[in-house]
């Protein structure tokens, strides 16, 4: 790679490298001391040192290498300030042996996928996993994603750093597990990225840049897990699974920027493209013989999509589908999609019949979409006082302005 | 734990929307308010007269000084508040995401001094 002298062609160097190999050049800094703070602190350091080095020197011709050097005499440099004694002289030998066996390799070997391993190991905190891959993965700043996750920049902070602190303190292994333990193991990397990418959908105007970033970013974390696993039918689906429903993103607002459900979505605007690729992802995870979690939502927004373009209603086949899901991984959450599918067979009644299984279930109580779903049902069974107070409830939890006048919409349609 | 929930919003905004707007803002905040009751996190809320209602006292070298208006003049005023008791400032933050003020103004979250 070569560039101008400029410090515009520096800037934007550093930012592509940036974008597709922080990561990488983490992992691979932090996997024999674990020090994944240190080793972000050194990358920091060496991403400075290029924007003032290659506007007057030139761009180098393998940009990650001359990072790697940078940041690994950083880090020897922090190593022998912070400590002295025999422990530490042990770590720095191991330090400056493993960054010079690399520093004479011209590839960096891939180690994310260890890295997403370790910040997804069942020792880290499960609500701050994806937020600490996003960072360390992608190198994402603590704001943004704290703004993201709707936690205070400063808390979002301490986590962070607490999470950093546990993955070195108790040597939490940059390995991807045996056989063995896989599955599971695996199933926390990909809830860590369906997090994020859940987070950025809440967006749905795509207004507020940094959370629409994130459902990008995520998609971007989904591709990775397959490229480098490719035969994990799991990983597969979720990455299907999330391009089946970013298909639908622009779908969901119409031009006037108010909300529209998916019964009510123009299928010609979703992104044909995604949605073919998702089918094909769905498909060969199919043919590896494991179902789980995310083939199964991935192949509901499958049925969904047919059923929009064909008209033909499958409520049984999506019936079916939440079942099998509710096998898997119980959650009120799809109870509640299942009751909605099952009001398109057997009316309202037996949907509100199937809701009280879980309406007692206390995550519920500030849940929007259960309140919008009771209040959807209790109308088309004629319980309007009903309906009303549900819709209510619905509004106040509501955080997306286009949804609350969505809801106040259908609220004020009821009959009086 | 107890959190004040201050609701920073253009005043000026208000009579520039149209009856059924202002109705649906409303609506709005009275759904807002009765979801935090039937959360039981609801401690108080109130709304505020416009700061043209506002009168600043402050005592100088023994004095009264007593002017109109209020004591900062910005943009945003404050509007109103919602006093809630809820686990942790995560939980206040989620609540503050759902306030109306939050897409026309700004929440600030704000904790109680524990006496």
């Amino acid at each position: 790679m070569s560039c101008d002298e400029s410090d515009v062609s520096a800037q934007r160097t550093t930012d592509a490298v940036a974008r597709r190999s922080y990561g990488k050049l983490v992992a691979f800094l932090a996997a024999r001391t674990k020090d994944v703070a240190a080793a972000e602190d050194a990358l920091a350091d060496a991403f400075a040192s290029a924007l003032a080095d290659w506007p007057v020197n030139g761009c180098p011709s393998n940009p990650e290498a001359w990072l790697i050097t940078v940041a690994r005499r950083k880090m020897i440099d922090a190593a022998r300030r912070r400590r002295s004694g025999e422990i530490a002289s042990g770590q720095l030998q191991l330090l400056t042996e493993g960054l010079e066996v690399a520093a004479g390799e011209t590839t960096i070997p891939d180690h994310r996928l260890a890295l997403m391993f370790a910040c997804a190991h069942p020792a880290i905190e499960p609500g701050i996993r994806s937020p600490l891959i996003l960072q360390v993965v992608l190198g994402l700043d603590a704001k943004m994603i704290a703004s993201a996750f709707l936690l205070s920049p400063a808390a979002m902070g301490k986590r962070l750093v607490r999470a950093k602190d546990k993955i070195h303190q108790a040597r939490i292994p940059f390995s991807i597990p045996e056989r063995k333990e896989l599955p599971g193991r695996l199933e926390a990397v990909l809830d860590a990225i369906y997090a994020a990418f859940a987070e950025g959908w809440s967006d749905p105007g795509g207004t507020d840049i940094a959370r629409r970033d994130l459902s990008a970013e995520a998609m971007f974390l989904g591709r990775l897990v397959t490229e480098l696993m490719p035969r994990e039918p799991e990983a597969l689906g979720l990455l299907g699974l999330m391009l089946h429903t970013q298909a639908r993103r622009r779908a969901r607002r119409n031009a006037h920027g108010e909300y529209v459900p998916l019964s009510e979505q123009e299928p010609s605007l979703w992104d044909a493209q995604m949605i073919d690729e998702a089918e094909e992802l769905l498909r060969r995870a199919s043919g590896l013989g494991a179902i789980g979690r995310y083939q199964l939502e991935g192949a509901l927004g499958s049925a969904h999509v047919y059923r929009r373009r064909t008209g033909q209603a499958n409520w049984e086949a999506v019936v079916q589908l939440y079942d099998a899901l509710l096998l898997v991984c119980a959650s009120p959450v799809i109870a509640i999609n299942r009751a909605l599918a099952l009001a398109e067979i057997h009316g309202p009644k037996a949907a509100l019949e199937a809701m009280q299984e879980v309406a007692a279930d206390p995550r519920l109580t500030e849940y929007q979409p259960y309140w919008a779903a009771c209040a959807e049902l209790m109308a088309k069974t004629g319980a309007y006082g009903e309906a009303r107070d549900a819709y209510e409830v619905a509004i106040g939890l509501e955080r997306d302005p286009a949804v609350r006048r969505f809801l106040q919409r259908r609220l004020s349609a009821l009959p009086s | 734990m107890q959190y004040l929930l201050m609701l920073y919003v253009n005043q000026a905004g208000w009579s520039k929307l149209t009856p059924a707007e202002q109705e649906q803002g409303v609506a709005a905040y009275s759904a807002y308010t009765g979801a935090l009751t039937k959360a039981g996190v609801l401690k108080g809320s109130n709304r505020l007269q416009p700061t043209t209602a506002a009168t600043t006292v402050r005592m100088a070298n023994g004095k009264a000084q007593v002017l109109d208006g209020p004591y900062v003049d910005s943009k945003e005023q404050l509007g109103g508040y919602y006093l809630i008791d809820v686990p942790d400032l995560d939980a206040a933050i989620s609540w503050a995401a759902r306030c109306p003020a939050a897409s026309h103004g700004v929440v600030e979250v704000r904790p109680v001094w524990v006496m």
